[in-house]
């Protein structure tokens, strides 16, 4: 645990002070206060490409009345830098009055260990795995051309102050351990991608000879890739595989049922809270909760313990993701969403791990089932459109449907549907939910923050695939 | 006030010192201070202001051929002295690579040009917010106009960049930036669009009224938009997405990328990869230029590079590092391109958009559907259908797709070029991809 106040002129009891005389005719706010210790260290090209350390430590103090949010944020932490903060804040919100809410969720819950990752495992055993991955890769096939291996990990420590002298802490391990490869064959080039981690130590994930399975994954999905044909242009049935495909639930739904969006009824979905989303069988909750999960936070970037929402139930929309600023303008409460990328950013409600639950068919049923169409086993990176409801994401890994037969791998297409409407087109929801490796990053409003993903199988029945072949 | 030219320097030659003290070779260093202010509107009222201060310092240490890297934003002695400790620590236990080494003397920057990349005008909060007000009001204007978001920030910034061959410079910059966000709706559909500006001189942005006014003009112009069938046919970018070519082209000449022969461009120098007609600039010190600078970042002086000349690839972007992998001078391109442009075309828009009998002119694409090792690409767009030079409809939820090796040699460019982005294409014509729509 970082102590904010042991190098600095400022004390625990002047930042309580200057906090509460800040914050004493607003409705919210708090003092954010951040330390991160980060590393990454790279394998590229045969050698230690680079090899980083990073210690970043600053604040961000946010004072909120009505719908109007001050936040001014610095690297020093010092009597004069919060004072200067406390007064630009002040003079933002200089004729409005409020009245501050003291409730905020207490839990003693624990969702991952108060690890440093970083120096759980020495630098040496780091770059001898890393070593270990780029031979292995070499030696086992002449096409393997080229390997980029990498181990990031980070330990943050935050601490909430709130008016009152309320504190919240929280200490958050994350690591992730990555392999991409690029094989040549015949003059064509084709690269492959795989990582896990979470909230745990290096040794966690690497166990059993298990960075072995990394790189057999990501030599697989570059070696079909290799074989992959111009992919199909058109509307047509599309299977999804189970586990990091949920990246489209993701994109599709998730970002449409942050509190933000609906509040300012930017959403699509801003009118829809009640009513039938999605075909009978879809459940999708947002969790937080899941032990080191890479989505997963014992509390909230505000203090607020998080938890597992219920977006949609059997299809109906149940709940909207909230943080407390647009639970308080909406008439709810905080459903433990409330992020920020690190202490230089506004909290926003955010996605923590997003996932459909099972239903009962089989993925075999589901390719069976169609004629024609395409059915997508991984994905690289999603985006979506929130007002219009258009999302996309591209395919890494594909294989053309033909006759209920999975034919040859696909060149990597951008898939593009309707977020309000796509769920109604699931037609099958399969047995096999799956969690993601623990990759994900999500972005929004220039901020990124961990998350995961989930889902079954499940079968579209339109969707537009946007490859070459006519 | 952001930290002046001494404070930054002192803290420069502080790291360099000790670095040198606990028995480094080489070590570079750079401290940065940036300030910004923002003021963010939303429906014609205030809803979020928020100032940023933050220093920033990087350092890397060298031990022959090795070295390793920290970044802090605590600048306290006692606290840069620990991580240069740990940093020289990492150095002496990472491998040796022989092409790790400071950029060569003689190509670092001897003199420091005026380029006029600062303003020292403080526009204040108050001041943001009467503008703010003034767009606000125009943009929602229109009925169909539902919700208006946006957002003035003022950002200063200094840094000195210093390394033990004894280069220590630096300079303040600013910049000066407006955006709206506006959503309209009518009875089939919701749609969003947006318009931005951004200038180092406060008296170069877009009025507040020219900008809340094409930002509803350009949202409006979107609502009830059609899907369309899947057909190969012709494609009109406008000038907000054809620079993204751009950004893929830079990515792939990039000397990193064809070091690791991970690029589609690859062995290409010297051959013809866009048609004849095409020139590719990167102009490093343009007159108050959003991507002018004078030294890239590790102080190599970067001059005006033709990258593409008739069509001819003439140029990668080359760091130290990769540079030495490929036996190349660095052109001090380290951290990308700076002024990037597609020279302008010899045909009017309106002329282009009459070439052929049917177009989709794309204005928004999504998605990240660009492939540098193969050249594939795939995203989603919206857009307009036209027919006979004359917009008919808005067209959504469709893709496009092709290679750029095909797309580049089937550009064709308008004579509408201007300099509002540190990368700028006129508008851009490319034959021969696919749409997949119904």
């Amino acid at each position: 645990m970082s102590n904010f106040f042991d190098k600095s002129d400022l004390s625990r009891k002047d930042a309580d002070k200057i906090v509460s005389d800040t914050l004493l005719n607003c409705d919210d706010g708090e003092l954010y206060l951040e330390d991160t210790k980060s590393e990454s260290i790279l394998l590229d090209d045969n050698k230690i490409k680079s090899s980083s350390y990073s210690s970043d430590l600053g604040f961000g103090f946010r004072a909120i009345t009505g719908e109007v949010v001050a936040y001014s944020h610095s690297n020093e932490i010092s009597k004069d830098s919060l004072k200067k903060s406390s007064e630009n804040l002040k003079s933002t919100l200089k004729s409005m009055k409020g009245t501050y809410n003291h409730d905020i969720s207490r839990s003693n819950k624990k969702f991952y260990e108060d690890i440093n990752p970083l120096e759980q495992k020495t630098l040496n055993s780091k770059l001898e795995v890393l070593n270990k991955v780029n031979e292995y890769l070499r030696k086992k096939d002449n096409s393997v051309k080229q390997v980029t291996t990498s181990f990031a990990g980070e330990q943050k420590s935050i601490e909430i102050i709130r008016s009152g002298g309320e504190v919240l802490t929280d200490v958050r391990p994350l690591i992730r351990f990555n392999v991409s490869v690029m094989l040549e064959k015949n003059g064509r080039k084709e690269t492959g991608v795989y990582g896990i981690g979470g909230r745990q130590s290096y040794d966690e994930y690497l166990k059993n000879d298990n960075w072995k399975t990394v790189c057999e994954e990501a030599f697989r999905i570059a070696s079909v890739n290799l074989e992959s044909k111009p992919a199909p242009a058109g509307e047509m049935k599309v299977v999804l595989g189970p586990g990091w495909p949920a990246i489209l639930i993701h994109e599709a739904i998730g970002h449409g049922l942050e509190g933000d969006f609906n509040r300012k009824k930017t959403s699509a979905f801003h009118d829809l809270m009640g009513q039938k989303v999605a075909s009978e069988g879809v459940t999708i909750v947002d969790d937080g909760t899941i032990d080191n999960r890479r989505g997963s936070l014992t509390i909230d970037d505000e203090g607020t313990p998080t938890e597992k929402t219920v977006l949609i139930e059997n299809g109906i929309l149940k709940n909207f993701m909230q943080d407390r600023l647009n639970a308080r303008l909406m008439n709810t409460k905080s459903t433990g969403s409330g992020r920020r990328e690190n202490y230089r950013h506004v909290v926003l409600p955010r996605m923590r791990n997003t996932m459909m639950l099972s239903g009962n068919q089989t993925q075999e049923e589901m390719i069976k089932s169609v004629d024609k169409g395409i059915f997508a086993v991984s994905f690289g990176g999603g985006q979506v459109d929130i007002t219009s409801g258009k999302f996309v994401f591209n395919c890494t890994e594909a294989y053309e449907i033909n006759n209920g037969k999975i034919g040859s791998p696909i060149k990597g297409a951008t898939l593009i549907g309707d977020g309000p409407s796509i769920l109604k087109e699931v037609s099958m929801v399969g047995n096999d939910m799956m969690l993601d490796p623990g990759i994900g990053t999500c972005g929004k409003a220039g901020q990124g923050v961990p998350v995961g993903v989930a889902q079954p199988s499940i079968l579209i029945d339109k969707m537009t695939v946007g490859g070459t072949k006519l | 006030m952001v930290k002046d030219q001494e404070y930054l320097k002192s803290k420069a030659s502080y790291c360099l010192d000790l670095a040198k003290k606990l028995g480094a070779t080489g070590s570079s260093v750079t401290v940065g201070h940036s300030i910004s202010e923002t003021v963010n509107f939303r429906n014609n009222t205030l809803d979020e202001s928020n100032r940023s201060d933050g220093l920033a310092i990087s350092i890397e240490t060298y031990l022959g051929k090795k070295r390793s890297s920290i970044s802090s934003s605590n600048l306290l002695d006692d606290n840069i002295k620990t991580l240069i400790e740990k940093c020289f620590e990492t150095t002496k236990n990472t491998p040796e690579d022989e092409f790790n080494s400071l950029p060569d003397k003689e190509l670092l920057a001897k003199e420091i040009k005026n380029l006029n990349l600062y303003d020292e005008t403080h526009f204040d909060n108050e001041k943001k917010i009467d503008y703010l007000k003034e767009l606000e009001s125009v943009a929602s204007s229109e009925e169909k106009i539902v919700n208006t978001e946006s957002s003035f920030t003022e950002n200063k910034s200094n840094f000195i960049l210093a390394n033990s061959d004894g280069f220590c410079n630096g300079y303040k910059s600013s910049s000066f930036s407006a955006s709206c966000v506006t959503v309209a709706k009518d009875e089939n559909s919701m749609e969003r669009d947006y318009e931005f500006t951004s200038k180092r001189h406060l008296s170069d942005i877009k009025g507040a009224k020219e900008l809340g006014e094409k930002a509803s003009e350009q949202t409006i112009r979107k609502l009830s938009p059609n899907k369309i069938g899947s057909e190969k046919i012709s494609i009109i970018f406008d000038k907000r997405i054809a620079k993204g070519m751009l950004g893929a082209f830079a990515g792939a000449i990039s000397s990193n990328a064809i070091a690791r022969g991970t690029s589609f461009l690859k062995d290409k120098i010297n051959e013809q990869i866009f048609s004849e007609t095409i020139n590719v600039i990167d102009k490093p010190d343009m007159n108050k230029g959003v991507g002018s600078q004078i030294f890239d970042s590790e102080g190599v002086k970067s001059d005006t590079l033709n990258l593409i000349q008739n069509g001819i690839l003439k140029n990668y972007l080359v760091d130290t590092y990769n540079g030495k992998k490929l036996n190349l001078k660095s052109n001090g391109r380290c951290g990308g391109t700076t002024n990037l442009y597609f020279d302008n075309g010899k045909i009017s828009f309106e002329d282009l958009l009459k070439i052929n009998s049917k177009h989709i002119y794309v204005t928004e694409t999504i998605g990240h559907g660009s492939n540098l090792v193969t050249g594939d690409y795939s995203v989603g767009a919206t857009g307009f259908l036209i027919e006979n030079g004359e917009f008919k409809f808005p067209v959504n939820e469709i893709t496009i797709a092709g290679n750029f090796k095909d797309m580049f040699k089937n550009i064709t460019l308008a004579s509408d070029l201007d300099f509002e982005y540190s990368v700028n294409s006129p508008t851009m014509m490319i034959e021969g991809m696919t749409v997949a729509g119904k």
